[in-house]
C-alpha cells in the first residue's frame, strides 16, 4: 500500500523580551538557578500579573508578517494542571481568543517549487520552569528562572506532507522570527521547541489517520529523523494489523526511536477559564499600523526581490534569503562587485563549505563581504582567473582580513594579459616541445583539437597558472597553426 | 480611649491629647485583656505596633499631619504583611511569614497607620460565619454565643469590641458587609477595581475586592481614603482619581431618589429587620430623599451563578497551595502525589475542599459550558438590572442581611443554610458595584444592618448618605456589654 504523511507542528517560540511575560524579571538564559524569579514567578500567595507589552508587539510583528488574522480582543486563559515547576498550579496561555489567527507562510522545496503551509493560530503564554533531577539525592530541584518567560506558540495546519518539507517550515519560522527579531532562534538553548504531530492514511484517503504528537524536539536534524522514524512505526504498526493511538511520544536522539509518554486517557483535563487577573487585551488597529510601519523585509519577499533583481533561481534566492545574515552578507558582496550571479556563486559554493567545514555562523565569517567582493572584482577585470580566486579565497579564510588586492600583490598572483611576455612563455613552451609540434602540424583537425589541450596544459604550468587563458589561447593557436 | 472613633483618635493625635504609643500600649493591653473570649486575632503584633507608633509620634513632632498618622488599625489575615504570619485562617499557610506587603497595607503604613494585628477570617475567606478558620471560631461581642458573621469576622469582632478604631477587611460575596450588619459597624464594599488586590490573597479573583469595617461612615471614608488608587501591580485596578470621601460627607440629601427593590423584601427574610430598614427609610426621607419600588429580577439567579463562578475561580487560584514553595508540606512524602494529596488534603479544612472540588466540577470538560458560562451569562444580567435600574434611581437600598447573627455551629451542619445568608450582599460582587452597609438597630438585642449600593466609583455617594443618617441616628455609637 501506498502511504501518504500528514504532518501539523507546534512551534514554541521564546520571544526576546527585556523582561518576563508578567513580571519584571529578567530572561537571561543560564543564570544560576533562581536568580531569575521574583515574587510573581515564584507563584507568591497575592501576586498578581501584569502583561508584558512588548510580547504583545512580538506577536503581533508575527501576525502580520504571515498575513494573519489579529484579533481585536484577545483573551489569556488558565491552564490548570499540578507539576513542581509550574508554581502557580496553572499556566497563563490563550485558548479560545489567541492574538494570531488565521495566517500562513511560503516554503521553499529542495527542487525549488514553493508550497503553502496554512497557520492555525498563534497565542501567547508563559513558559514553565525546570526540574532538576540530579544532585539531589532522590529529590528533585526546581529552577523558576525559566518560569514566566513569554512564549509564542505557533500551530500548524496539517499541510505538511513529508519530514523534509517538515524542517523546511521550521527553518522558514525560525527564519522568520529571527528576521523579525522576535526570537533568537537559538534551539539549542531551547528558544525555539517544536512538537510534530504526525499521522499516516493511504494514499488518495480523505480523512486523516490517529496522530501521536512527538513532543520537544530541538533541531532540524532530530526532527526530520523523528518524523521519519514516526512514520516508520505508524505504517509498521498499520501493516502488521494494529492501530496507532492518540498519545504523546518522546524523540530519544540516542536511540533514535520515539517512546509513548502518555495515551489520550491519560491526559489531563486543563479545566481552561478565562483568567480573571488579567483584562482582555485590546489590540487598536493604529497600533498595527505602527508595528507594520516597523516590519523589516521578510524572507519571502526578499526571496522574490532576489529573483527579480537580480536574475537569480527560486531556490539560489531562498537559500540567500533564509536568514537576514546571510542576505546582508549576499547583498554586501553584490553591492561591491556589481556581479550577482558571482556573488551567489562564492557565497553559496566555496564560502559556505568553509563555513559549514568550520561550524561558523556567518557572522563568525573570517571572509568579510568585501574582501570577497573585492576579489571578484579581480577575477572581473581579469586580474585573477577563477582557479588563482581560489587560492587568493584560501589565503582570505585563513582570517588575516587582507584585502584580494594585498594578498594578490604579495603572493605574486596576478594575471600574465602582457602579450609580449606570454608570446616569449609560448615559443619557449614550443620550443621545449618540437616533437609534438610536429605531429600537431601533421594531424587533422578533429585529432589537434584533443592536442591543444596539452599545449595549453605546458603553458599554464610554464606561467604557474598566471598567464591570462583567454590569451594563451588565442596566442597559441596562432603560433601552431602560423 | 477605647471608645474612640478614627475621627476623634486623629483629633486627638491632633491636639496631642495622648499620644500613638499611649493609644496603642492602651488598646493592646484591652486586646490582651479581652480577645480571648472573641479570638478575633490570629497574631497580634506587638512589637511592630509599638515601632509603628513610635514612628508615627515622630512624624508628627517634625510637623506632619493626617488623619491616620498615628491610627491603630489591623488587617485581615490575608492581607501580606512583611515578615509576619499571613495565614487565610487556613493550616496550608503554616509558617508563611510574607516576603511583602499588600499595595493596602502598604498604603495604610504609609498613611501613618498603626498595625495592632492580623484579624481571624473564614479559612481563603470561605464563609458566613468565621466558623471555618484553622485558628477557631470567632465570637460575636453582642453575643458570643453567636457568630460574628463571615467572612471577615475577625476585624468585625475586634472593631465592634472596641479592641481597635477599624479594620481592613475584603468582600466577595458580602464578607465585609455581612458581618458589619452583625455586629453593629459601617462597612464598604468598594468597586470592583477601586482597591488593588497586590497582595491580597484572592479567593475569587473577579469578585474579591478590599474595603474597611469601622464604626462609623465618616471612619469608613477615612480608611478608604488611603486604601483606594490605581495600582500598575495589579491589572484589574482602575485607572482612576479617587473622590475626596471626607468631602463627600456633608453633601446634604434632598432630591435623592431611593429605590427599594421587591426581590430584597420577600419570603426569607426576617419581619423585624424589613422594618428597622424601612424605619431607616423613613429617616432618610425626612432628609429630604424620595423612594421608589423598584425590580431587579435577576437576583434570583444570584446565589447559583455566584457557587459556580467563586468557586471555579477559587480551585484554580489555590492550586499553588501545593506544598512545594511554602505553608505546610505532609511529613515524609513518598512521591510527588502524594506531597501533593496529603499536604492539601491535610492542609486544607472542609469548606475550602467543598468548594475546590465544586469548582473544579464546573469547569471540567463537558461541564464548563452548563455551569461556568452559564453563570458567566447570568452574572451578566445581574450587571444588566443595576444598571438599568440606576436610570432612575441614585441608591439601591434594602436589608444587608436576612437574619440576624445565628448561634455557632447551628448552620455547620447545613452549608446552603449559611450560603442563602449571602442574598442580599452577592449582586453587588457580580455587578462589581460599591455596597455599604450599616447599622439599622437591634432584633433581640442583636444589630441589623441596612445595604446601600451605588453605580459604580459613587463610594463617596454611599459614605454619604450613611454619614447623614448617622447624624440622625444613634445605633451607630452603640457598644456591646462588656466592651
Amino acid at each position: 500500500m501506498q502511504w501518504e504523511t500528514v504532518i501539523g507542528l507546534e512551534i514554541h517560540a521564546q520571544l526576546s523580551t527585556q523582561s518576563k511575560i508578567f513580571s519584571g524579571s529578567a530572561t537571561t538564559f543560564g543564570a544560576e538557578p533562581n536568580t531569575q524569579a521574583s515574587l510573581i514567578d515564584l507563584g507568591m500567595p497575592g501576586t498578581l500579573p501584569v502583561l508584558n507589552a512588548e510580547a504583545v508587539r512580538m506577536a503581533c510583528k508575527f501576525g502580520l508578517a504571515i498575513d494573519a488574522y489579529i484579533a481585536p480582543k484577545n483573551i489569556f486563559a488558565r491552564k490548570n494542571y499540578f507539576y513542581p515547576d509550574l508554581p502557580k498550579g496553572y499556566q497563563t496561555s490563550q485558548m479560545d481568543d489567541p492574538i494570531v489567527g488565521k495566517g500562513h507562510l511560503d516554503i521553499t522545496l529542495e527542487d525549488g517549487t514553493v508550497k503553502r503551509i496554512g497557520i492555525t493560530r498563534a497565542h501567547l503564554e508563559e513558559d514553565a520552569g525546570k526540574s532538576l533531577h540530579e544532585d539531589f539525592h532522590g529529590m528533585s530541584g526546581i529552577d523558576l528562572n525559566r518560569a514566566g518567560t513569554p512564549l509564542l506558540e505557533i500551530v500548524s495546519e496539517p499541510d505538511i506532507r513529508s519530514a523534509k518539507e517538515a524542517v523546511a517550515y521550521v527553518k522558514a519560522i525560525h527564519a522568520l522570527v529571527r528576521y523579525l527579531g522576535i526570537c533568537d532562534g537559538n534551539m539549542a538553548e531551547g528558544s525555539l521547541r517544536c512538537d510534530c504531530n504526525v499521522s499516516v492514511r493511504p494514499k488518495g484517503q480523505a480523512e486523516f489517520g490517529t496522530r501521536a504528537e512527538i513532543k520537544n524536539v530541538n533541531s532540524f536534524r532530530f526532527i526530520e529523523k523523528a518524523i521519519n522514524h514516526e512514520v516508520q512505526r505508524q505504517i509498521e504498526l498499520i501493516e502488521d494489523g494494529g492501530k496507532v493511538v492518540q498519545e504523546t511520544r518522546l524523540y530519544d536522539p540516542n536511540k533514535d526511536q520515539t517512546r509513548s509518554m502518555r495515551s489520550k486517557e491519560e491526559a489531563n483535563d486543563y479545566r481552561y477559564f478565562p483568567c480573571p487577573d488579567l483584562l482582555p487585551v485590546v489590540i487598536e488597529q493604529s497600533f498595527l499600523d505602527e508595528v507594520r510601519g516597523q516590519l523589516p523585509e521578510l524572507p519571502t519577499q526578499k526571496r522574490e526581490r532576489f529573483e527579480s533583481q537580480f536574475g537569480l533561481s527560486t531556490y539560489d534566492a531562498s537559500v540567500l534569503s533564509a536568514s537576514r545574515e546571510l542576505a546582508d552578507y549576499f547583498e554586501a558582496v553584490e553591492k561591491t562587485c556589481g556581479d550577482a550571479k558571482l556573488a551567489a556563486n562564492w557565497v553559496m559554493g566555496e564560502l559556505s563549505s568553509l563555513l559549514n567545514k568550520d561550524n561558523l555562523e556567518i557572522e563568525q565569517s573570517p571572509v568579510s563581504a568585501e574582501q570577497l567582493g573585492g576579489m571578484i572584482l579581480r577575477i572581473k577585470d581579469n586580474t585573477i582567473s577563477g582557479k588563482i580566486a581560489k587560492m587568493v579565497f584560501e589565503a582570505m579564510a585563513e582570517g588575516s582580513g587582507e584585502s584580494a588586492d594585498a594578498i594578490i600583490e604579495a603572493k605574486g598572483l596576478k594575471q600574465v594579459t602582457d602579450s609580449g611576455a606570454i608570446e616569449k612563455m609560448l615559443d619557449e613552451v614550443l620550443a621545449a616541445n618540437a616533437e609534438q609540434v610536429e605531429q600537431y602540424r601533421a594531424s587533422d583537425e578533429a585529432k589537434r583539437g584533443k592536442m591543444f589541450g596539452f599545449f595549453v596544459g605546458q603553458a599554464m604550468k610554464a606561467s604557474k597558472g598566471k598567464a591570462n587563458p583567454g590569451q594563451v589561447n588565442e596566442l597559441l593557436k596562432k603560433k601552431l597553426e602560423g | 480611649m477605647h471608645q474612640m472613633t478614627l475621627a476623634e483618635i486623629a483629633r486627638g493625635l491632633k491636639d496631642k491629647t495622648f499620644s500613638s504609643v499611649e493609644l496603642t500600649e492602651s488598646l493592646l493591653a484591652r486586646i490582651a485583656q479581652l480577645d480571648p473570649q472573641l479570638n478575633s486575632f490570629i497574631t497580634v503584633t506587638a512589637d511592630l505596633a509599638r515601632e509603628q507608633a513610635k514612628a508615627a509620634d515622630a512624624r508628627r513632632a517634625a510637623g506632619e499631619s493626617g488623619a491616620l498618622l498615628g491610627a491603630p488599625i489591623g488587617h485581615k489575615d490575608l492581607f501580606c504583611t512583611h515578615g509576619v504570619l499571613t495565614s487565610c485562617g487556613s493550616k496550608i499557610l503554616t509558617g508563611f511569614k510574607a516576603p511583602y506587603d499588600a499595595t493596602v497595607v502598604d498604603k495604610l503604613a504609609a498613611a501613618g497607620s498603626v498595625t495592632l494585628g492580623k484579624l481571624n477570617m473564614d479559612e481563603f475567606a470561605m464563609g458566613s460565619a468565621n466558623e471555618s478558620s484553622h485558628y477557631g471560631a470567632v465570637k460575636n461581642p453582642w453575643d458570643l454565643t453567636r457568630v460574628p458573621g463571615g467572612s471577615s469576622g475577625g476585624s468585625a469582632a475586634a472593631v465592634a469590641a472596641r479592641l481597635l478604631p477599624a479594620a481592613t477587611g475584603t468582600d466577595t460575596g458580602g464578607s465585609i458587609r455581612q458581618p458589619a450588619a452583625l455586629t453593629n459597624l459601617t462597612g464598604i464594599k468598594p468597586t470592583y477595581g477601586r482597591v488593588s488586590r497586590w497582595g491580597m490573597i484572592a479567593y475569587a479573583s473577579s469578585l474579591d475586592q478590599g474595603g474597611p469595617l469601622a464604626r462609623t461612615a465618616e471612619d469608613c471614608a477615612l480608611m478608604l481614603q488611603a486604601m483606594a488608587g490605581f495600582d500598575p501591580k495589579d491589572s484589574t485596578s482602575v485607572d482612576q482619581p479617587v473622590d475626596d470621601y471626607l468631602a463627600a460627607l456633608s453633601q446634604p440629601l434632598a432630591g435623592l431618589r431611593i429605590g427599594l427593590p421587591k426581590e430584597y423584601f420577600g419570603a426569607g427574610l426576617d419581619s423585624r429587620i424589613a422594618d428597622a430598614v424601612l424605619a431607616v427609610v423613613e429617616e432618610l426621607k425626612k432628609l429630604g430623599a424620595t423612594v421608589k419600588d423598584i425590580s431587579l429580577p435577576n437576583m434570583q439567579h444570584a446565589i447559583p451563578a455566584y457557587y459556580v463562578i467563586a468557586p471555579a475561580e477559587a480551585s484554580s487560584n489555590l492550586s499553588r497551595f501545593d506544598g512545594v514553595r511554602f505553608g505546610y508540606r505532609c511529613e515524609n512524602p513518598v512521591n510527588l502525589e502524594d506531597l501533593y494529596k496529603r499536604s492539601r488534603g491535610e492542609g486544607f479544612g472542609a469548606e475550602v475542599k467543598r468548594r475546590i472540588m465544586v469548582g473544579t466540577y464546573a469547569l471540567s470538560a463537558g461541564y464548563y459550558d452548563a455551569y461556568y458560562i452559564k453563570a458567566q451569562q447570568i452574572r451578566r444580567l445581574i450587571k444588566n438590572d443595576f444598571v438599568a435600574a440606576f436610570n432612575d434611581v441614585d441608591l439601591i437600598l434594602g436589608p444587608t442581611t436576612p437574619n440576624p447573627a445565628w448561634k455557632l455551629g447551628e448552620k455547620s451542619a447545613d452549608p446552603v443554610s449559611a450560603y442563602l445568608e449571602d442574598i442580599y450582599t452577592i449582586t453587588a460582587n457580580l455587578a462589581g458595584i460599591p455596597g455599604l452597609s450599616m447599622p439599622a438597630g437591634f432584633v433581640d438585642g442583636l444589630p441589623v444592618g441596612v445595604q446601600l449600593l451605588a453605580p459604580y466609583f459613587q463610594e463617596g455617594r454611599l459614605l454619604n448618605v450613611a454619614h447623614q443618617y448617622q447624624q440622625v441616628s444613634d445605633w451607630h455609637t452603640r457598644a456591646p456589654a462588656g466592651f
